[in-house]
Order: structure tokens, then C-alpha cells, then sequence
């Protein structure tokens, strides 16, 4: 162990803080729809997994980028509905572990067919940004625009549901929703849309991770455990406790990264999870917010 | 205004309201008493479109409420104030006034009928700010109210408002009926405090097992020995 404070700790919690806004933007997605449909979607990573294909193909087929990031986002809006549509709405009224079988049954479905379709290689959109050296340390331009694009993002998302009286309706059905109807809400309506924001902030995220991360059938393994815990660890649904959760995993990765070996960052972040949770089962923000 | 032919509706295989008639005319405040799991609530979920009915005719200015969708009704003028007030808890007091104002026709006025209910109710703009779960009971009963207020109803129907309050809150909310009364809304009250709802109301339907039993002026049936006895401890 050599842990101390030089450049390198401080390089290490600096990239910890850049991997937490792509990491909490993640996590409020699958928040949003927990909070709001009470549904988890275990496939969500599966999801920013065909966004970034969605975007990778689009640019490859000559769309500038920023075209092809709106385009993996109206994608991924799309998937979240028809995934609300087709898959959840006709097991809604069932038992939790049906919902959790059916949105896992989709992880594998979207899994294999990225396979057949794409192949098992690595791809990526060869973009590269370069990075920023701020006193012999070096940070990536893509982890800095991800973490702005990911903040910006969660804003954009915040003043939505404070501002709107679409976003204070979802607010508001995440309370109640057996009482909708006599505020003139059509649920199953907000539920189709409240999926489609849910899909384009996958979507959001993938346009991130394609400027990152190499893209495979299998990248939603890399990702979707660490969204889960970050949600769990924050309260599940509760999408506060989801944006510090990411902030508290990402660091725990990055310093336990950088003072033992690489692969334990994430071995460290799963052992402070198991205990905060030993300790807290509700998440150490308690249920929704 | 609102009527009610032959209405039956249940719950799953429980049948809850046997082939209930009434009528609510405009400017009435009308009261259903009966005792606890008599209906009462059953039949204004009914009206309200939270519970659709199994048999029966039912509708609102003439227009047939039976066929519209739940979420629809509200637009017909129909605003329910739900048993347990129901206010989004952790919402503001102002944010549940704006989903009160969800419907179209009700945003386009938002400003003007927060301006109204909040001259209404003063006590709400000074909290307007506040989670609604921290108010007391007695202005948890006022913002639902108002809540309802803002859709721009021409009906409130109103369920239990007296339920878990203290006694010298119950009078308050009494009150706030009156209010709302001399403001011109029609009401529609389902109530268990029956000595006190027969003050405030034009008219009044007993229910007793999920159907009408007696009906009649508010001043006939407080005078009546039955209802005395039965309902009013006396």
C-alpha cells in the first residue's frame, strides 16, 4: 500500500469526482423510474448499451456527432417506452419479482441480440479529446465533459420536475397514485413518459461513454451492478440520496484505485456497500425523496 | 346537477352500493350519512370515477359520466376532496394547489385562482412554501380543499372532512364547509358527525348498508327519532 498525499492521491480523487457525475446521472435515471412506476429496470445498463451502438452507427454512417447523440437519445427514449409498453405495463398490477424477472429476461434479450448483430468486437467512435495537465497531472477532456454534460444534465432534469406541471406531476405520483385521476392526470400516460425520459437519459449517458469507453455486447456488466449499488446505497428511488451515493462509490473506486492495485478500487467500493448497507438497509438516505 | 339512477358497485366480489338514486341540484350542499361501512365513501369514489360502477345510470349537467375516462371527470366540474385529505406530502402547499390546476382549462386561470383561494385562505399563502405533511390536520383539511378549488369546480364532493381531528378543529373545518357554501360551489358531504353536518347542509340521504333508507330536508331528519337514536347518540 502506498497511499499518500502527492499528486497522484490528488489526481486519483479528482478523476474519482469527474466518474461521479457520469455515474449519478446513470443512477437517477433508474431512480426516476423506480421512484415514479415502482419498477426497477435491470436491464438499464442494457439500454445505454444500444444507445452507444445507436450512436457509434449513426456517426460511422457520416452524422456529425452532436447529430448522432440526438439521435442515440431519441433511441433510447424510444427503447424506455416501448420497454414501459410492451414489457411492463402488462405485468404492472403482479408481484415485484415478476417485474425484476421480465426487465432481467430483457438484459439478456438485448444482450444476445447485440451480439448477433454487432459481433463480440470492441468498437469505438475514434474520438479523442485529449486531455487537460494541470500541474503535472493529467486529466482526460472526456471525463471533464462528461461530468459537466452530466451535471448540466441533472439540472435540466430538476427544473423539469420543479418547474413543469408535467415534472410536478411526477413528483406527485410517486406519492400517490392511486388519487391521479381526480387531479385530471392520465397515469398511464405519465407512466409512457416519464419511461421516455428515463430512456433519453440512458441515452445521455451513453453519448458520454461512447467518448470513453470502447463499446461490446457485454459493457452493461461493467456498468449495471455499480448503478444498482449506487441506487441501493442511496435509497432506491430517492434520487438525492442516488447523486451522493455516486459521489461516495466513485471516490471509494478512485483513492482505492490508486492506493492499492487498480481492480480492488471496485472490490474497496463493494465492501464499504456491504457494510453501509449491514449498517442501513433502507440506503443512508432513507426511501423516496 | 348531478344524478345518480340505480347505481351498484363493489369492490371484487363484495358488493358495496345497491342500485343508489339521488340527485344534487345547483347551489345545494347535500349531505349521504350512515354509519361507518355503510357506503358512503364507495359512492362518492363512484362519482368521482376512482370506482366505476356495475350497474346504473350516472351524470353531470347531462353529460354521461359512466362513459368517460376516470382522469376525464374532473373537467366535467366534479372536484373530490378524498377521505384522509390525500395531499402529496412531500410536495409544497403551492405544488399541491398546481396539480389542483393540472387540467387545461384550470392552468390557463393558475394565477388567478391562487390568487383567489389563497385570499380564500390566508393561513395557505403563509405556508406556501411548506411540504404539505407538516401542516396540522386542520390545514392539511383547508389545502385539500383548496386543491380541489383550483381546478375551478362547479361540484365539490367532500369525504369525512372531519375525520382525526380534534374537536375544536372539527368546528373549523365545519366552518370552512359554510365557506365554501356561500362562495356558490354546489357539495356534495359524506359524513359520520351527523349532529354536526345537518347544520350545514340543504338536504341529506341516509344510507345503511349500501342503500338509501330515508331522504329528506336537513331539519326533518335531525328532528327525527330514528336518526336521533341511531346516529346522533341522543
Amino acid at each position: 500500500m502506498d497511499c499518500q498525499l502527492d499528486i497522484f492521491f490528488v489526481e486519483a480523487l479528482v478523476n474519482g469526482l469527474l466518474l461521479a457525475g457520469l455515474l449519478a446521472l446513470l443512477a437517477l435515471g433508474l431512480n426516476l423510474i423506480f421512484g415514479v412506476i415502482d419498477v426497477v429496470w435491470i436491464c438499464y445498463a442494457e439500454v445505454v448499451m444500444v444507445g452507444m451502438y445507436g450512436i457509434h452507427y449513426a456517426h460511422k454512417g457520416g452524422a456529425p456527432f452532436l447529430v448522432a447523440a440526438l439521435f442515440g437519445i431519441a433511441l433510447t427514449a424510444l427503447a424506455g417506452v416501448l420497454l414501459h409498453y410492451l414489457v411492463i405495463r402488462p405485468v404492472l398490477e403482479t408481484p415485484p419479482i415478476n417485474q425484476l424477472l421480465v426487465t432481467g429476461g430483457v438484459l439478456f434479450f438485448l444482450q444476445a441480440a447485440a451480439t448477433m448483430a454487432f459481433g463480440i468486437e470492441f468498437r469505438n467512435v475514434g474520438i479523442r479529446l485529449g486531455s487537460l495537465t494541470v500541474a503535472d497531472m493529467s486529466f482526460s477532456w472526456s471525463r471533464i465533459l462528461a461530468f459537466l454534460v452530466a451535471l448540466g444534465g441533472m439540472l435540466g432534469l430538476w427544473l423539469f420536475l420543479k418547474r413543469t406541471y408535467l415534472g410536478t406531476a411526477i413528483r406527485a405520483i410517486a406519492q400517490d397514485r392511486q388519487i391521479m385521476p381526480l387531479m385530471g392526470v392520465d397515469s398511464r400516460r405519465l407512466y409512457l413518459v416519464t419511461s421516455a425520459i428515463g430512456g433519453g437519459l440512458a441515452g445521455l449517458a451513453a453519448t458520454l461513454m461512447v467518448l470513453q469507453y470502447d463499446i461490446y455486447p457485454q459493457i452493461g456488466l461493467q456498468f449495471g451492478p455499480l448503478i444498482f449499488m449506487i441506487c441501493v446505497l442511496g435509497g432506491l428511488g430517492n434520487m438525492i440520496g442516488g447523486f451522493i451515493a455516486a459521489f461516495i462509490i466513485s471516490q471509494f473506486i478512485a483513492v482505492g484505485s490508486s492506493c492499492f492495485h487498480t481492480e480492488w478500487g471496485y472490490a474497496v467500493a463493494f465492501l464499504f456497500f456491504m457494510v453501509a448497507i449491514f449498517i442501513r438497509p433502507q440506503g443512508l438516505f432513507g426511501g423516496k425523496s | 346537477m348531478l344524478e345518480l339512477h340505480s347505481i351498484d358497485a363493489g369492490y371484487g366480489g363484495f358488493q358495496a352500493l345497491f342500485g343508489v338514486s339521488m340527485r344534487v341540484d345547483a347551489g345545494e350542499a347535500v349531505a349521504v350519512i350512515g354509519a361507518n361501512g355503510a357506503g358512503k365513501t364507495t359512492l362518492l369514489r363512484v362519482v368521482s370515477g376512482l370506482l366505476a360502477p356495475t350497474a346504473g345510470r350516472m351524470t353531470m349537467q347531462g353529460a354521461d359520466l359512466i362513459a368517460l375516462a376516470p382522469h376525464r371527470i374532473v373537467e366535467t366540474g366534479i372536484a373530490h376532496v378524498p377521505e384522509g385529505r390525500r395531499l402529496f406530502p412531500r410536495l409544497s402547499v403551492e405544488d399541491n394547489l398546481r396539480m389542483g390546476a393540472y387540467i387545461p382549462a384550470a392552468r390557463k386561470k393558475f394565477a388567478e385562482r391562487l390568487d383567489y383561494v389563497y385570499a380564500l385562505f390566508p393561513r395557505l399563502k403563509e405556508r406556501r412554501g411548506q411540504l404539505a405533511g407538516t401542516l396540522s390536520g386542520g390545514e392539511q383539511q383547508m389545502c385539500a380543499i383548496a386543491r380541489t378549488l383550483m381546478s375551478g369546480p362547479k361540484l365539490v364532493l367532500l369525504d369525512e372532512p372531519s375525520m382525526g381531528l380534534a374537536p375544536v378543529i372539527v368546528l373549523q373545518v365545519f366552518d370552512l364547509v359554510r365557506r365554501i357554501r356561500a362562495e356558490g360551489y354546489t357539495v356534495l358531504i359524506v359524513e359520520q358527525n351527523v349532529s354536526q353536518v345537518l347544520k350545514v347542509v340543504d338536504r341529506a340521504y341516509l344510507l345503511e348498508v349500501g342503500r338509501i333508507k330515508v331522504s329528506g330536508p336537513a331539519a326533518e331528519l335531525a328532528a327525527s327519532d330514528d336518526i336521533r337514536k341511531a346516529y346522533m347518540g341522543i
